[in-house]
């Protein structure tokens, strides 16, 4: 178990297959005061789902946002199957954004179109099929995530669940070589959170692609990843297989698996002491 | 107050009057560079030409009741209005030029684009708005799928084709109002409604001039409703204020420009 920046040679993965996705060094900030990721060394191999854990609001999303071009980094490097995704113009991210697909955290699907037209739309944007392979594969595309029944429905007839399934039968329309998940199990019931996860894992597994989630679920996140990364404050603080993980004893990743309130990270926002506090006179 | 305090005081009104004006240029030209963004990917909406045909369908079409009715009002009650001042001249015949001109000249375009505003806009604004908020745009950005070519392009153009259509619309409706008040109910002579009407309505001084305004208003509009809506903060609060934005921007636009534009038109550069 690493505790922190985990060196690139030493990933535990089989070191000769392609790096799908590689972070050297990144920091990024929305205003120079006020740095959201520092300094962070990742490396994603094809084939593989990794998870990016955290709290809330410790940069983890916006990590996805740098693999996918929405963000540039400060500095540092930002790989994605070899390309420089900052130095790229936008013909040339629009072109890497159609090999990636992307699961937002609530869908993202477009309420005004069914969920048919969902699935369809990225095949109707950037292919010129004809409409009776277009509605096969769409079709198909359903049937792997179990909701070929719901092609006629709204969005907006979907649960939280279901919705999120038909944007993963979306993100993967063009048979992706990369899906990002933006908290694919944030608001989920047990049996869907349960569902979400397994497909996570069958469709990375079925159709060879490489796998990042972003997450907060310790013990779903567990069950179906190959790696870890535990994010902090912006940095990476610890990482590991989900075996490393369960017997680690590093208090931050102790915490986060234990669900502890107080540790690394406080219960209590700082704060003058209490006691000086209520002795304040008004 | 200690000097210093007014010194403070005074540092930080100047502050936050410099902090506003900047961020009102700053703003002004993103959305410089936004509308010219949009005219760019014109060739784009209309290569879509089903997402625009939608657009113009709810922009115009579903604003038609409003903009009708509105416009029959208008008509009557100017008919009631004009009536009474003409009749202290005996002028009475004179009702059809009084109710013809104001409303293809001024009342169509403004209150018609008004109107279009309160109904259209705010709709496109809180649209887009909510797009961004629940990631639908950025959705759409991440399947390099480009939301000015398929959101906000059709959704312009279909508000800049809608609102010459609806003004005409309200114009027509305000002098069939003014004829139903002024000739059915207070008896004016059809003849000399109609006959004064066509007589003293110039086609390019006045109605030309009014398609003119109609149009300049309805890019006024959809401009300011799709900016404000991609410029959303992606909160129900932030769509909320912009919505409210689009309606109080788009309002003060469009009287701001209907004088410009009829100093211009009716009084030549000079005044």
């Amino acid at each position: 178990m690493k505790k922190t920046r985990p060196a690139r040679p030493d990933v535990p993965f089989d070191a000769r297959r392609e790096i799908a996705v590689q972070l050297s060094d990144v920091s990024f900030g929305y205003d120079r005061r006020r740095p959201v990721l520092k300094s962070i060394d990742m490396t994603i191999p094809r084939g593989k789902v990794v998870a990016i854990m955290g709290g809330s609001g410790c940069g983890k999303t916006t990590i996805l946002r740098l693999i996918g071009g929405q963000l540039r980094p400060q500095s540092g490097k930002v790989l994605v199957a070899g390309q420089s995704v900052p130095d790229l113009d936008r013909d040339g991210l629009y072109a890497l954004r159609r090999r990636v697909g992307m699961l937002f955290q609530f869908g993202a699907l477009f309420t005004d179109l069914s969920v048919f037209e969902n699935v369809a739309f990225p095949l109707r944007e950037h292919t010129e099929l004809p409409e009776d392979m277009v509605r096969d594969l769409v079709l198909m595309k359903l049937n792997a995530v179990g909701l070929r029944g719901t092609a006629a429905l709204k969005p907006s007839e979907l649960s939280g669940g279901m919705a999120r399934r038909v944007a993963l039968a979306r993100a993967t329309a063009l048979d992706p070589m990369l899906v990002m998940y933006d908290e694919p199990f944030a608001g989920l019931d047990p049996i869907s959170l349960g569902v979400v996860g397994q497909l996570i894992r069958r469709m990375n597994d079925a159709l060879g692609i490489t796998s990042v989630v972003v997450t907060h679920d310790v013990y779903e996140s567990l069950k179906i990843v190959d790696y870890l990364y535990f994010v902090s404050e912006g940095r990476i603080v610890a990482a590991g297989t989900p075996d490393e993980v369960r017997r680690s004893q590093d208090p931050f990743v102790r915490q986060f698996v234990d669900a502890e309130p107080d540790g690394p990270v406080p219960f209590h926002y700082a704060a003058r002491p209490l006691a000086e506090e209520l002795s304040r006179v008004i | 107050m200690s000097s210093s305090g007014i010194a403070r005081g005074v540092a930080r009104g100047l502050r936050r009057v410099g902090g506003g004006t900047v961020e009102t240029i700053t703003r002004l030209g993103f959305a410089s560079r936004f509308f010219i963004a949009v005219l760019y990917h014109t060739p784009g909406a209309f290569r879509r030409l089903r997402l625009t045909l939608r657009e113009i369908y709810f922009s115009g079409v579903l604003s038609l009741v409003i903009i009708l009715v509105s416009g029959l009002f208008v008509g009557m009650v100017l008919a009631l209005q004009g009536v009474e001042v003409l009749e202290r001249y005996g002028a009475q015949e004179s009702l059809g030029i009084v109710v013809a001109l104001s409303l293809v000249r001024e009342l169509g375009p403004v209150v018609a684009g008004l109107l279009f505003a309160s109904r259209a806009g705010s709709a496109v604004t809180a649209e887009i708005g909510l797009m961004k908020a629940t990631e639908q745009i950025a959705a759409m950005e991440m399947m390099a799928v480009d939301p000015l070519a398929r959101v906000v392009a059709p959704r312009f153009w279909g508000g800049v084709v809608s609102m010459p259509l609806l003004a005409a619309l309200f114009s027509t409706l305000g002098v069939f109002g003014a004829y139903l008040v002024g000739v059915k109910l207070i008896g004016i002579d059809a003849g000399a409604f109609w006959g004064n009407m066509q007589a003293a309505v110039d086609f390019r001084r006045d109605i030309v001039n009014g398609v003119i305004k109609s149009v300049v208003f309805g890019m006024i509009v959809a401009l300011i409703a799709v900016f404000e809506g991609y410029d959303a903060k992606p909160t129900a609060e932030g769509v909320s204020t912009a919505t409210t934005r689009t309606v109080v921007g788009s309002s003060l636009m469009i009287l701001a420009a209907d004088f410009v534009l009829t100093v211009f038109m009716f009084r030549g550069v000079g005044l």
